[in-house]
C-alpha cells in the first residue's frame, strides 16, 4: 500500500494540478479555450426568478371536441349514415344511432385506416377511442390521443413563452418542459418578474390582415416588424381572420410541386371571412402578425373559399414546422398558470455568497486546525488532502459546469468535515495496528488495508443518499446532492492517492522512529 | 475503556421514551410545514426606515385580507419575513402588496426574496419529500442486507428510524419550520448514521470472527471503545463544518444546519447505543457471522 511508482506520482500530481487550474479558472481568466468553463451560479446565489407554469388543456381539449362533432357529422352525412343528437359532456362526445348502422360506425372508428381516426399507422393506436354504450355511443380522447394532445399544447405554449421572454430581453433564460402539462422558465438576473408575468399571463394573438401601402386605409394602419426584427412592413388594422378561426396548420410536402408548404384549415365563420376577403385581394401580401410580430407575409395567389389553404414559399421543413407551429400556438392558446414562483433579488444572492464563503472559510479553518493539534504531522498531510480535495471538488464542478446553490455550498462545507472520516479511519487503525506491531511500514499496509471495506460502506451509505436528493429534489436542493455526491468521489481521490502518497513518503523516511503517530 | 454497556438498558428506556414523545408530538402537534408542503407565499423584506417593524407590518399586512399572515424579523433588525396562506391564489398579489405598502412606507423597503407556491405544487414537492426519505430508508436497508446479516441490518435500521423521529420530533417541539432543505437534511442525517453505524458494526462483525469466547455484550462494547477516537472526531468535524454553516452561513441555511446538527448528535448516539444493543438483545454470536458466510458461499 506504500509503494508508488514514478508514473503514479507524476499522474497524480497532474491530475491534481489540472484541476485546482480548472477551479482557479473561475477567478481568474486564462487565455486558453480550455478554460472558459466557469460554475454557474444558482438563482438563488445571482438573484432571478424561477417560475414554474402550468398549462390549462381544459378549454383545448373542448375547443378540439367541438371541432371534432362537425368532423363526424360531416363523415357521416356523407356516407349516409345518420347519427343524431350529437353533443358534447364531460369531454365525451355523445350520439344516437339506429341499429342497423351502429356496427357500421364502429367499425370506422376502429379501422386502421380510418381518415375519422387517424394515428393508427404511425402510433398502433387510435387518436378517439369509441365505447358501446347501446344506441347511445360515446366517443373521446384515447390515452395516446391525450398525449398527443397535451404534447403538442406544450409545444405551443413554450413558443409563445419564449417570445414573451425574449420580448423582456433578459440575459440567458432557461425554458424547459417538465411533464407534459408544464413549462419552467428560469430568469436570471431578473429582479422584477413582475413584466414577464404579466407578459405570460397574456393570450397569445394572431391576426391575418393585408399588406397595404395606402396610408389612408379607412380601419388605420400600423407599422409592423418582421420576425428578424430587420424588415418592416405597413399593415391595416383590419383583422380579416384571428387565431380563433384558425382550426389547424401543418407542415405537409406538396408532392406536385415538390416543395414543403404549410397547409390550414379554418372554421365556417373564418372559411367565409377568408374567402371574401381573398377574393378580392388577389395579388395582395397577407400578413400573419403574431404577438405584433409579422411571422410570415405571403401573397394571395388565389380565392380561398373552402376553409382550407396553404402557405408556400421556400420552406424547408424545419421552416414549415415553424410556422405551422407558430400558427397553431396562435390558434389556440392554451391558457398559463404560474403555479410556482421563486425570485431572489441580486443583493440578497451576493449577501448569500458572501455568508456561504464566510462559513466555508471558517468551517475550513476549525476543521483544519483540529486536525492539527489532533494529529500534528499527519493532521497537516490530511489538512493538505483537504485543501486539494477542495480544489478538484470545485474543479470537477466547473468542468461539468454544475450549477453552485447555497444548499450546494453548504454540501461542500459538508464535504469539508466529513472529508477527513476517511484519513481518520485509517489513522487510527494505523494506530492500533501499531500496538503489536514493530515494523512501522508493515502497521501501515495493515491500517490502509484493514480499513478499506468501513471506509467504502461509510461512503456508499452518504452516496446513496445524495443519488436520491438529486433525483428526488428539486433546484437548490438538487446544488446540494451535486457538491455533497461529488465530494465523495474527490475526498476518496484525495484520501487514495495525495494522503497515502505523502504518508507513504513520510512512513519510508520514518521507518525507524517509535511513536510514529 | 469506557464501559457503555453498562448503560445500553438506561439508553434504550431513553430511546424509546424520545420515540414515542416525539411520535405523540408528530401525530397531535404535527409540523410546521412552510409554503413549501403548505403552499402560500413568502417575502423576505428589508426595510430602510426604522418605522418599518413587526408590528407596523403586521398592522399593513392584516389589513389587506390574505388570510393567516405571520410576521417575523429575519436576522437583523431591518429585515423581516412575512408568510401568508393567498388562499385564493390571487394572480397579482406581489403588486398589491407592493402598492398598499408603498402607501404607507413609500420606498423605504425591498422585496429580497419572494416565493409564491401553489397547492397542487406544495402537495406534489410534500409527496416526493416522503418517497425521498422512506426511498433512501428502504434502499439502506437493501445496502446494509447485502453487507451485513439481518441482525444488523435490524440495528442499523432502528438507529435510522430513531434519528429521523426524533430530529422530527424536535423540529415539532419548537415548531421549526419544515422545508424542502430540511428534507435534504433529513436525507444527509440518513446517510451520515448509516455511515457511523456501519463503522461500527465492521468492527464488531470483525471482532466476532477473531474472538469465539467473548459474549456480544462485551463485544459490542470493545468495537465501540476501538472505534470510538475515529466517531469522536469524525463527529466533531463534521459538527465544527455545520456550526460554522449555522452561525455564518445566513438566515436561510439556519433550519437545514440546526436539523444536521441534530441529526449528527442522534446518529452517533444511536450507533452506539441502539445500532450495537439490537445484536446484543439479538444474542448474536460467532456462529451468525460464520454460518452467514458459509451459506454465502
Amino acid at each position: 500500500m506504500l509503494y508508488f511508482s514514478k508514473l503514479r506520482i507524476l499522474f497524480i500530481t497532474l491530475f491534481s494540478v489540472l484541476f485546482i487550474l480548472i477551479a482557479l479558472s473561475n477567478l481568474f481568466k486564462f487565455d486558453d479555450n480550455f478554460f472558459d468553463k466557469k460554475i454557474n451560479l444558482g438563482l438563488d446565489l445571482q438573484g432571478g426568478s424561477y417560475l414554474l407554469l402550468e398549462i390549462d388543456n381544459e378549454p383545448v381539449i373542448e375547443q378540439k371536441l367541438q371541432n371534432l362533432t362537425t368532423t363526424i357529422r360531416n363523415y357521416f352525412k356523407e356516407k349516409n349514415i345518420k347519427i343524431n343528437n350529437i353533443k358534447i359532456k364531460n369531454q365525451n362526445i355523445f350520439f344516437n344511432v339506429i341499429e342497423n348502422d351502429k356496427q357500421s360506425i364502429l367499425d370506422v372508428f376502429q379501422d386502421e385506416n380510418s381518415d375519422l381516426n387517424p394515428y393508427y399507422p404511425r402510433f398502433k393506436s387510435h387518436q378517439l377511442e369509441i365505447e358501446d354504450t347501446g344506441l347511445n355511443l360515446k366517443v373521446n380522447f384515447s390515452r395516446q390521443g391525450l398525449i398527443k394532445l397535451k404534447n403538442s399544447s406544450q409545444d405551443q405554449a413554450i413558443e409563445i413563452v419564449r417570445r414573451r421572454v425574449d420580448e423582456v430581453g433578459t440575459n440567458e433564460p432557461n425554458i424547459l418542459k417538465r411533464g407534459n402539462n408544464r413549462i419552467l422558465v428560469e430568469l436570471p438576473g431578473l429582479d422584477d418578474p413582475m413584466r414577464i408575468k404579466s407578459l405570460l399571463g397574456k393570450t397569445a394573438n394572431l391576426t391575418f390582415r393585408f399588406v397595404t401601402n395606402d396610408e389612408n386605409d379607412r380601419f388605420g394602419v400600423e407599422k409592423l416588424k418582421f420576425e428578424n426584427g430587420i424588415e418592416e412592413a405597413t399593415v391595416s388594422k383590419r383583422i380579416i381572420i384571428s387565431g380563433e378561426n384558425l382550426l389547424d396548420a401543418q407542415p405537409k410536402m406538396d408532392t406536385q410541386a415538390n416543395q414543403t408548404i404549410v397547409s390550414f384549415t379554418l372554421d365556417r365563420v373564418g372559411a367565409k371571412r377568408f374567402g371574401k376577403a381573398t377574393s378580392t385581394g388577389i395579388g395582395k401580401q397577407l400578413a400573419i402578425v403574431l404577438d405584433g410580430k409579422i411571422i410570415s407575409a405571403p401573397v394571395v395567389r388565389d380565392t380561398i373559399a373552402s376553409g382550407s389553404g396553404q402557405i408556400s414559399g421556400g420552406f424547408t421543413f424545419q421552416t414549415a414546422t415553424d410556422l405551422a407551429l407558430l400558427l397553431r400556438s396562435g390558434a389556440l392558446p392554451a391558457p398559463l398558470e404560474i403555479i410556482e414562483e421563486r425570485t431572489v433579488g441580486p443583493d440578497l444572492g451576493q449577501d448569500s455568497i458572501n455568508a456561504g464563503m464566510i462559513a466555508l472559510a471558517i468551517g475550513f479553518m476549525l476543521v483544519i486546525v483540529f486536525m492539527f493539534i489532533k494529529y500534528k504531522i499527519f493532521g497537516l498531510i490530511t489538512n493538505v488532502t483537504l485543501i486539494v480535495n477542495l480544489f478538484i471538488l470545485l474543479g470537477v464542478l466547473t468542468l461539468f459546469e454544475a450549477t453552485l446553490t447555497l444548499p450546494g455550498i453548504a454540501g461542500i462545507i459538508l464535504t469539508v468535515g466529513m472529508a477527513v472520516d476517511a484519513n481518520v479511519l485509517i489513522f487510527e487503525r494505523i494506530k492500533e495496528e501499531l500496538k503489536d506491531e514493530t515494523n512501522n511500514i508493515l502497521a501501515f499496509d495493515g491500517g490502509y488495508t484493514k480499513s478499506r471495506t468501513a471506509i467504502l460502506d461509510a461512503n456508499i451509505t452518504t452516496l446513496l443518499a445524495a443519488i436520491i436528493l438529486f433525483f428526488m429534489g428539486s433546484g437548490p436542493v438538487k446544488g446540494f446532492a451535486v457538491t455533497l455526491g461529488v465530494g465523495i468521489f474527490t475526498t476518496l481521490f484525495s484520501v487514495y492517492f495525495i494522503a497515502r502518497l505523502f504518508t507513504s513518503i513520510y512512513v519510508s523516511r520514518n521507518k525507524d522512529k517509535e511513536k510514529l503517530i | 475503556m469506557i464501559a457503555f454497556n453498562k448503560y445500553y438498558n438506561h439508553f434504550n428506556l431513553l430511546s424509546s421514551v424520545l420515540i414515542v414523545v416525539s411520535l405523540l408530538l408528530l401525530i397531535f402537534k404535527g409540523l410546521n410545514f412552510g409554503i413549501d408542503f403548505k403552499g402560500g407565499t413568502l417575502i423576505e423584506l428589508r426595510a430602510s426606515d426604522s418605522k418599518i417593524n413587526v408590528s407596523s407590518l403586521r398592522d399593513r399586512f392584516n389589513q389587506m385580507d390574505l388570510g393567516d399572515v405571520s410576521v417575523k424579523k429575519f436576522g437583523n433588525d431591518t429585515d423581516f419575513l412575512v408568510k401568508f396562506e393567498n388562499k385564493d391564489n390571487k394572480k397579482n398579489i406581489i403588486e398589491e402588496i407592493k402598492a398598499n405598502l408603498d402607501k404607507s412606507f413609500g420606498n423605504n423597503y425591498d422585496f429580497r426574496r419572494v416565493e409564491n407556491v401553489g397547492p397542487k405544487v406544495s402537495a406534489e414537492l410534500l409527496k416526493s419529500g416522503v418517497i425521498a426519505i422512506s426511498l433512501s430508508l428502504a434502499l439502506m436497508l437493501i445496502y446494509i442486507w447485502i453487507r451485513f446479516e439481518w441482525q444488523f441490518s435490524l440495528g442499523a435500521i432502528l438507529a435510522l428510524f430513531h434519528d429521523v423521529i426524533v430530529t422530527l420530533g424536535v423540529f415539532s417541539l419548537f415548531s421549526l419550520e419544515i422545508n424542502l432543505s430540511i428534507i435534504a437534511a433529513v436525507l444527509t442525517i440518513v446517510g451520515y448514521s448509516m455511515n457511523d453505524t456501519v463503522v461500527i458494526f465492521d468492527r464488531v462483525r470483525e471482532n466476532l470472527r477473531k474472538y469465539s469466547d467473548i459474549k456480544i455484550f462485551e463485544l459490542t462494547n470493545i468495537s465501540i471503545n476501538e472505534t470510538l477516537s475515529r466517531t469522536i472526531i469524525t463527529s466533531a468535524t463534521t459538527l465544527l463544518a455545520l456550526l460554522a454553516i449555522y452561525f455564518f452561513g445566513g438566515e436561510i441555511l439556519k433550519g437545514f444546519s440546526l436539523a444536521m446538527i441534530l441529526g449528527v448528535v442522534f446518529g452517533t448516539y444511536s450507533s452506539i447505543y441502539i445500532a450495537n444493543t439490537v445484536l446484543v438483545r439479538l444474542k448474536v454470536s460467532q456462529k451468525t457471522v460464520l454460518r452467514e458466510e458459509n451459506d454465502k458461499k
